[in-house]
């Protein structure tokens, strides 16, 4: 069975000044969202109010998550504390509009009365027991942390396309793999998804994924490029990104019914991870065809580059 | 005309039996418990408590499974959590005081794969729950220690600048600054200027003066004062999280609460007393220069007589208790550390600690022991525990700080940067001492002031949905690939079980814990892991277009997909060992879990399904083939 002509010969780089200036597009659009709209943190990156609520009776946590989901409140993490009858919720207040005072800060009080009342309509033996600010989970470190990791998968993937490749493969792949990262997150930014680690572990996830459909791509541009005898570029990286589309397009299939799958019938947990992913596999999809291998072109690909390497490691290419 | 050797064939066979072994302790997940152990007053556990525990149980018609007495503990094992709390609440009522019911996860796992090393992952906060600790921390001796530090740089300065005083000293609350008293006037006035001249953080004031005692009092100003606070948060922040991380206790909930408290939340951990004293613990070294010998007729004198010397302290030896002199000035302390490890000293047998110094304790340590070969040096081994102390009827936690020696040598030639500490007692000892120098001082002592086990993070409903999510994709994928490369894609499925096989039983092997978000991780690379069989398909199918005979398609499509396989496998490999140095619990496990099932993948990916695919089509004629 085959979906796609494997005959296909689509001219995918004669579509390049309209693909690149849609990424282009994309990408401002998308720096644009971040610094004006932002990423909607979650409780994990903003902290938030804890509180501890004494029941009367034994209380199940379900009841719990419901009365507050009925009361409005939403991704609310409520725990249950050593016996039935105490449970531990933790939430973000913005969704209680007089949660914040003039000066910018929560005012626990009146947070902690709003959501008590909210319990109350269910189980009026509901009672507080404490409340406090929680700090967020994750602070300074994680942001630098991020900021060094980033730098690290560059540099990292840069060094070994370098190697393995050549120069202008690590750069396309690298301005590539900005672009799609970008594009996933202005997207984020743009349908206000909360942003949790969850969610941030999907971003990273996103990049190991997309240079993973780049490297297919710039593997058969470089086999093409040994074999042919009259190179002409545009007509290489086409014929490449037309012999590997088939594999391109089943392999994001396949990984998008995974992520399909978690999205929808996943529950609140994963949501976010899969919608992320979801959105990560059809940009790294599109930008694999369509804005991989412009730049490559762009920044000068030629087959006299890409010849020294076959003698070097004949013993990496013959393993099974 | 098979070209897979034989001895391929053997590897793949015994990792496919190391994966289902090593993944097999998974299928038994571990029962919710409830542990009763006596307290020392009351009686042991034994067959009355057992009919006891059974008839409360009975009374609520509360399901247990069973209750057993094992050991010196009873345990009652319930069908799930729920049962388990209110089986909890009824056993605790049943029982009274003089036992302690605690919760227990009751492992299931048979006993021969445990002595294989085998067991299940830890489940995560998220899906089983945990531990939690709301720790109080100290900041009034963060200030006080800063205080002493300002204390020491203030007479330095002095001496410095030639300037006589009487004394410096720190005012005996703390945060209530420091008081400088001088000969005269003049003098007063220029030591004035130098203080706030040097130290930009201090506020001096003339204070009353009394006959030829002229007093200066200098306070810490209070936005340092504000920074001090919360700085002794983070840095405590901090080095919990490096604590938690080394004992290995994966994806732990660290947060500030409030401004003075923090919650840790730790997933599976069984025995919540081993882990309290990790975290809660503030222990650390203080090298100082020693003054005679442990036990010499000074320091004999000195304990006999409470004389001690103004500029030293008197403390006692581990072990043998002879009493020993140390001089009050701090050479390094464990806060000037880099790296600390523990071992065996090769000539003595005795345990060690190795320690590694900064920059500047280096330079300290440098500039000391080379003007000191032949003296003593002293290692102080500074402990602060709490304890509970009955006061006016009310139970009150007071720190309580223990000194004692462990080491006064004879420095036999000068050393700056690395060097190492012997005389602990124990191995243990001395591994838990290099684990919590390593992991950093707190910069101000925690008091554990609340302590309960909490549940799943996530609803049950929530967790049977994800779980029955992950079998669906997968169902699916390994449905579509079967469809759409037929036999090839058969193979490919084989092959992604076992990748599923292989990598739960590496993780299980590492002791990966396993949350929501791992979960989806594993999803994740199960889906992409297709991605090399995908490869190879379209490679075989293209080189049976191009008129390859069948063995030889087979062969070409191996070879060459090889070569890409490895690049983009290389590739995101990088991306996931970038995730793993991101020092966050939930991302690093994430990480790990990639870069596992990427390694995992390429195994059963490419020479899994080689051997399959050869042993089913190796010694056949072939007009066609299943792709």
């Amino acid at each position: 069975m085959e979906i796609f002509n494997h005959d296909s010969n689509i001219n995918f780089l004669g579509m390049r000044k309209y693909s690149i200036a849609i990424a282009i597009f994309l990408m401002v659009a998308s720096i644009g969202l971040l610094t004006f709209k932002g990423l909607n943190y979650g409780l994990d990156f903003t902290g938030g109010v804890s509180m501890i609520v004494d029941y009367g009776q034994s209380v199940e946590i379900s009841e719990v998550r419901s009365a507050l989901e009925k009361g409005g409140i939403d991704n609310a993490m409520v725990q249950s504390m050593g016996g039935t009858r105490e449970v531990s919720i933790r939430l973000q207040p913005k969704d209680d509009p007089g949660a914040v005072d003039a000066s910018g800060k929560f005012n626990l009080d009146r947070i902690a009365a709003d959501v008590i009342k909210v319990l109350q309509v269910a189980r009026p033996d509901a009672k507080l027991k404490s409340r406090d600010f929680v700090s967020a989970q994750v602070g300074q470190e994680l942001r630098s942390d991020g900021t060094v990791a980033a730098v690290f998968v560059i540099l990292g993937i840069m060094f070994y396309l370098w190697i393995r490749f050549e120069r202008r493969f690590a750069i396309a792949a690298v301005i590539t793999e900005v672009h799609d990262t970008l594009v996933t997150l202005g997207i984020l930014a743009l349908v206000q998804r909360e942003f949790d680690m969850t969610v941030l572990a999907s971003v990273l996830a996103v990049i190991g994924y997309s240079i993973n459909d780049k490297v297919v791509v710039f593997d058969r541009i470089r086999e093409l490029f040994r074999l042919a005898r009259k190179a002409e570029p545009e007509e290489i990286l086409n014929r490449s990104i037309n012999n590997t589309l088939s594999r391109t397009i089943i392999t994001s299939l396949f990984t998008g019914i995974t992520m399909g799958a978690l999205y929808f019938y996943g529950g609140t947990a994963v949501h976010g991870f899969a919608v992320t992913m979801l959105i990560g596999i059809v940009v790294g999809t599109l930008s694999s065809i369509f804005v991989a291998s412009p730049i490559l072109l762009w920044l000068g690909v030629s087959k006299k580059d890409l010849m020294p390497v076959t003698k070097e490691n004949p013993e990496l290419a013959r393993r099974p | 005309m098979s070209d897979f050797p034989r001895w391929k064939y053997a590897l793949v066979a015994l990792v496919m039996l190391f994966g289902i072994i090593y993944a097999l302790p998974n299928a038994f997940p571990p029962v919710p418990a409830v542990q009763v152990t006596a307290n020392r007053d009351a009686p042991p556990i034994n067959q009355a408590v057992q009919q006891k525990v059974q008839a409360a149980l009975a009374a609520k018609k509360i399901a247990v499974t069973e209750v057993f007495v094992e050991g010196d503990h009873l345990l009652a094992t319930f069908a799930n959590s729920d049962v388990q709390k209110s089986g909890l609440d009824e056993i605790k009522a049943a029982l009274g005081d003089g036992y302690t019911v605690a919760f227990k996860l009751q492992s299931n796992v048979p006993g021969w794969l445990g002595a294989i090393g085998a067991r299940a992952m830890p489940l995560g906060l998220d899906l089983q729950g945990g531990v939690h600790f709301l720790m109080q921390v100290d900041q009034k001796d963060a200030i006080e220690k800063q205080e002493n530090s300002y204390a020491d740089d203030i007479r330095s300065l002095l001496r410095q600048k030639n300037i006589r005083y009487e004394s410096v000293t720190r005012n005996a609350a703390g945060g209530q600054g420091i008081a400088v008293i001088l000969r005269s006037a003049d003098d007063r006035k220029t030591a004035s200027d130098a203080i706030a001249n040097e130290y930009t953080d201090l506020n001096v004031v003339d204070g009353a003066s009394t006959g030829d005692r002229f007093v200066l009092n200098v306070v810490i100003k209070s936005e340092k004062l504000r920074e001090l606070s919360r700085g002794a948060i983070t840095q405590n922040l901090g080095t919990l999280r490096n604590r938690i991380n080394a004992l290995g206790v994966s994806e732990p909930l660290i947060q500030q609460q409030g401004d003075s408290r923090i919650v840790v939340e730790l997933a599976g951990v069984q025995d919540p007393a081993e882990a309290k004293k990790l975290i809660g613990a503030v222990a650390t070294l203080q090298y100082r220069p020693g003054i005679g010998q442990p036990g010499d007729a000074r320091a004999v004198e000195a304990a006999r007589t409470g004389n001690i010397p103004p500029d030293a302290n008197l403390y006692y030896m581990r072990g043998d208790n002879r009493p020993v002199l140390v001089s009050k000035q701090i050479i390094v302390t464990g806060n000037q550390l880099v790296d600390a490890s523990s071992g065996i000293d090769q000539q003595s047998g005795t345990p060690k600690v190795d320690v590694t110094l900064n920059a500047a304790g280096a330079k300290k340590m440098g500039d000391f022991t080379n003007a000191n070969v032949g003296k003593p040096m002293a290692v102080l081994y500074v402990e602060q525990v709490y304890e509970t102390k009955v006061v006016d009827g009310k139970e009150v936690r007071v720190p309580k700080v223990t000194e004692t020696v462990i080491n006064d040598a004879t420095i036999q030639s000068p050393f700056s940067k690395q060097f190492q500490t012997t005389g602990l007692s124990s191995a243990k000892e001395a591994s838990e001492l290099a684990l919590l120098l390593k992991g950093g001082a707190l910069a101000a002592p925690m008091d554990i002031v609340e302590e309960s086990v909490i549940g799943a993070s996530l609803g049950q409903d929530n967790i049977d949905k994800g779980f029955k999510a992950v079998m669906l994709g997968l169902a699916l994928v390994l449905l579509a690939a079967a469809i759409y490369y037929k036999l090839f894609g058969l193979v490919a499925d084989i092959a992604l079980f076992f990748n599923l096989v292989i990598l739960v039983a590496v993780m299980s092997l590492i002791g990966v814990t396993l949350t929501m978000p791992g979960v989806a991780g594993i999803v994740l690379t199960l889906g992409m892991a297709i991605d090399a069989n995908v490869l190879i398909c379209e490679r075989i199918r293209e080189e049976l277009r191009n008129g390859s005979s069948p063995h030889a398609a087979i062969r070409a499509g191996y070879e060459k997909a090889w070569s890409t396989i490895l690049d983009a496998n290389v590739t995101h490999l990088i991306a996931a060992l970038a995730l793993t140095t991101m020092g966050t619990g939930a991302i690093k496990g994430f990480g790990v879990t990639l870069m596992i099932g990427i390694l995992t993948s390429l195994f059963t990916s490419v020479t899994l399904t080689h051997a399959f695919t050869a042993a089913i089509h190796g010694h056949r004629k072939l007009k066609t083939l299943s792709v």
